[in-house]
């Protein structure tokens, strides 16, 4: 178990990065702390894996330090990082039993076998491969390789921290549910720091307390899921969280009002705004509202998802969704409504004003 | 889909048969004819039975050709496999040093055997060859024309320098197919440079190491340009194997008969060995 500090990170694959673009990561200045439960979201190419290798040694960075409890381990290798990670792809020792596999990195680790059995043990029965223990790992499905895989990462007992690397994307949808629970109860019953990168929203929202948003190599917010969802600091964390993601206008700022094309919007808080930088205003679709009171709105396709629908709309010829009831009513002549509470500006993509 | 049964096609697989036919199975059939016979020239043949059969299998010579075949197999297989599992492990993976080592690996590779021979027959030689008078300077007495043990020696070292490569090429194929995250996890579960090696990188170069050891034991098995032309089976008859045998025999004393069974039987070893590839081969592809 340990607290991890990211001391000004940066980290680029090319031997000399001239500009800041050539950074595949960008500086990232951050501390994990511990028994914590992370998850890195971001699209594919953010940099997420990048920084994972960073923790666990396989990458060097190019800049910046990295503490341990405070120790600095930027120079350490993997095996001195007692770092537990577990990959996309199964990787798995082919030869070897289910059980040799488990019992592989406690065996490298000098563990007297009667601690490696025990661990073994109730490691394969969490991961439900009870009855597989000898049979050999090479004829085994991919979902029950990837377990062995993540097994494998569980089955230390003294590791710093364990680092997922988009894990469960290899596994059945109903597993993915029952594996995604059975990492967070033990992460509740023995503290592991973890660090989970996944590109799915509902994987971080579920596993973490805290999801990293990574966008472009660099760290855009921080938060819990209810602040990702509410404040998103950054116009990319509105359309990548939420489904569908936030409706981001080109609005003009005057005072306390936003101009949304010809309509104008009140503002319960008067935002700051630099000169010349672009404006626009965020609202999530589960905050418009759809009536005979409001603005007027052009409704395109209605899709019904089940438990509500999603409609979708121009409006100030813009495209705009909006989350209506299942059984909520469009009148002939629509109009709608922004809830105030939840509106976000933005000023060059950045959030500002308003509590937080 | 329902399917047509026309009979015209089996026309389409004569062109085929009468290739097959002329390459192979008509020469095949005139070498069985041989070794069913006996001649005394004049195109008149006696029947002769299974005699030359029963000759050549109760001979010394054919067994003592076949021993001295067999253990060079095994003395070469001995050597050019983990040999070629070394040089593969420990060249590079990516940058320049990558062609370069398959180029200086294939060099050997593409030269004609008759002149591999040639090479080490100039370069053992202890009058004008490089390693024969150097060999000599350092006080070694080296002589591959009246020393069995020194011929047997050249023609190892000979045949190590012509075909580790194509060992060392399809353990390095192997090995550049196994993905970076093997090794990371390696890694990670804190393994040692040999469990590496235990269970990564061997269970996946099995495939290309079996093709490899059947390759080079058939290839080897067959061998005969080489020692024909450095050693030309002696000193003695030391370096005699099977194919140099069949040549003095059917070419030197012209017993057609004996030279035709011996041929017979050499192919039947050649056809089980190339059987015994085949089977082991589709077996563990059916595992995996």
């Amino acid at each position: 178990m340990a607290r991890i500090d990211l001391e000004h990170i940066r980290h680029a694959y090319g031997a000399k990065p001239k500009s800041e673009n050539d950074y595949a990561l960008k500086e990232v200045h951050h501390e994990w702390n511990d028994g914590g439960a992370y998850a890195l979201l971001g699209p594919s190419g953010c940099g997420k894996t990048t920084l994972l290798n960073i923790i666990s040694g396989l990458i060097n960075p190019s800049e910046g330090r990295i503490l341990f409890d405070g120790k600095d381990v930027t120079h350490l290798s993997t095996q001195d990082r007692n770092i537990a990670q577990v990959f996309q792809f199964p990787v798995i020792y082919d030869t070897m039993t289910v059980y040799d596999n488990l019992a592989f990195p406690l065996r490298n680790r000098h563990v007297p076998e009667t601690e490696v059995d025990r661990r073994v043990k109730e490691i394969i029965e969490m991961i439900g491969l009870g009855g597989w223990a000898g049979k050999k790992a090479q004829g085994l499905t991919a979902d029950q390789k990837q377990k062995i895989s993540l097994g494998r990462g569980l089955v230390r007992s003294d590791v710093s921290a364990i680092l997922f690397d988009e894990p469960l994307t290899v596994i059945d949808p109903e597993m993915k549910w029952v594996l995604r629970s059975q990492i967070k109860r033990l992460h509740k019953q023995f503290g592991f720091t973890m660090v989970y990168v996944t590109h799915d929203q509902t994987e971080a929202l579920t596993f973490a307390d805290k999801v990293v948003v990574m966008y472009d190599g660099q760290i855009v917010q921080i938060g819990t899921p209810a602040e990702l969802f509410e404040r998103p600091r950054h116009t990319f964390v509105g359309y990548f969280i939420g489904s569908p993601g936030m409706n981001v206008l080109p609005a003009k700022i005057d005072g306390s009002t936003a101009q949304v094309g010809g309509e104008s919007i009140a503002l319960n808080f008067r935002p700051e705004i630099k000169s010349g930088a672009k404006t626009e205003l965020g609202i999530r679709p589960e905050f418009v509202s759809i009536g005979r009171e409001g603005m007027p709105v052009a409704i395109t396709k209605v899709e019904d998802i089940g438990r509500h629908k999603i409609v979708r709309a121009r409006f100030a010829d813009q495209p705009i969704s909006i989350i209506l009831d299942e059984d909520g009513e469009i009148p002939a002549d629509p109009r709608i409504a922004f809830d105030q509470k939840a509106i976000n500006i933005y000023a060059d993509s950045w959030r500002v004003g308003g509590e937080a | 889909m329902e399917k047509t049964w026309n009979n015209k096609a089996w026309f389409m697989v004569l062109p085929v048969l009468v290739l097959v036919a002329f390459s192979a199975v008509i020469p095949l059939m005139t070498v069985v004819n041989y070794s069913v016979q006996d001649t005394f020239g004049n195109n008149e043949f006696f029947w002769a039975g299974t005699d030359w059969y029963v000759d050549v299998l109760t001979s010394d010579r054919f067994w003592d050709a076949l021993t001295r075949n067999l253990i060079f197999s095994a003395i070469i297989l001995a050597i050019e496999i983990p040999l070629g599992i070394i040089i593969a492990l420990n060249m590079p993976k990516k940058g320049l040093g990558v062609p370069v080592c398959l180029v200086l690996m294939a060099l050997p590779l593409l030269i004609p055997w008759n002149v591999v021979g040639t090479i080490w027959q100039v370069f053992g030689r202890v009058d004008i060859g490089l390693l024969g008078h150097t060999l000599e300077a350092l006080g070694i007495n080296y002589n591959y024309v009246q020393n069995p043990i020194d011929a047997w020696v050249t023609l190892i070292v000979m045949d190590v320098w012509h075909w580790t490569s194509l060992v060392v090429l399809l353990c390095y194929a192997g090995l550049v197919s196994i993905p970076d995250a093997y090794y990371q996890a390696a890694k990670i579960d804190g393994a040692s440079r040999w469990s590496v090696f235990r269970y990564i990188q061997l269970p996946k170069m099995k495939r290309v190491l079996l093709i490899a050891f059947l390759l080079r034991f058939m290839d080897s098995f067959m061998i005969y340009t080489e020692p024909f032309v450095v050693t030309g089976g002696g000193p003695g008859n030391s370096t005699t194997f099977l194919s140099i045998d069949l040549v003095k025999m059917a070419i030197g004393q012209f017993d057609l008969g004996p030279a035709a069974a011996l041929s017979i039987i050499y192919f039947l070893i050649i056809l089980l060995l190339s059987w015994i590839f085949y089977t082991v081969m589709t077996t563990s592809d059916a595992q995996s």
